[in-house]
């Protein structure tokens, strides 16, 4: 979901995205009252934080989703919101990490929860390509120190 | 203060379902506790925030996936209470 990596320093990574106008989550969620998904948002923050953490392991470690803890959805994101996506380091340890994400929106906190994601060398060499063009797609092209 | 056993089944009565009176230092985490991976990674993270450190818990699996260390060694409560213990000892003095 994340269109753009806009900072990145080493506990803090800050990305944008845009909700598209169509799109067929919005058919069922809700007829005739668009709203993303929960859940998206969550994958949004997610996707942040793994970023974050691929920028300090420089692409060598892969960062899997293990638990999210006090999500809270504080308000709807309609089609064609611009948001904001926040992931910092709140602990780095031995195999896992903790994250704080959070999305706003024209400065509106929307959501935030906290993260805890496994990380293990990448298990396939071309998920490790995808994902290294991938950020460099979203203006992620260098590692940071950890 | 508490010491490290103490402390270490505090977290784990307090980030799990386990009753406190049920672990003892020759509980084993996982056998015995019934700790899964996810809540031990829950476990690890507290541990780390209270005694200031950085369980090698990766370097530990590693060991005893591959048979170089039982894993009694790092996950019975007396075993894991003593690695905890000389985690803080080698932990360099704060300026």
């Amino acid at each position: 979901m994340i269109d753009r990596v806009v900072a990145v320093a080493p506990e803090t990574l800050t990305a944008e995205a845009t909700v598209p106008e169509q799109s067929p989550v919005f058919e069922g969620h809700f007829p005739g009252h668009p709203l993303v998904p929960g859940v998206l948002l969550v994958e949004t923050m997610a996707q942040a934080s793994g970023y974050l953490l691929m920028a300090r392991n420089n692409f060598t470690r892969m960062p899997f989703l293990a638990a999210v803890r006090e999500a809270k959805l504080r308000s709807w994101v309609t089609p064609g919101t611009l948001l904001t996506i926040e992931a910092t380091l709140v602990h780095d340890g031995s195999g896992y990490a903790i994250t704080a994400g959070r999305v706003s929106a024209d400065g509106k906190r929307i959501c935030d929860a906290e993260l805890t994601l496994r990380t293990l060398p990448f298990p396939a060499p071309e998920l490790e390509a995808t994902l290294r063009a991938q950020a460099a797609r979203i203006g992620l092209t260098g590692a940071v120190p950890a | 203060m508490a010491s490290a056993f103490d402390r270490i089944a505090d977290i784990i009565a307090e980030t799990s379902d386990v009753p406190r009176e049920k672990i003892t230092p020759d509980s084993h985490v996982i056998e015995d506790l019934g700790i899964d991976s996810l809540d031990f990674l829950d476990i690890v993270f507290a541990i780390d925030k209270a005694f200031g450190i950085k369980v090698p818990v990766e370097a530990w699996t590693q060991e005893v996936n591959s048979g170089q260390t039982p894993a009694e060694q790092y996950f019975v409560m007396k075993n894991l209470a003593a690695r905890i213990e000389e985690l803080v000892a080698a932990k360099p003095a704060s300026a």
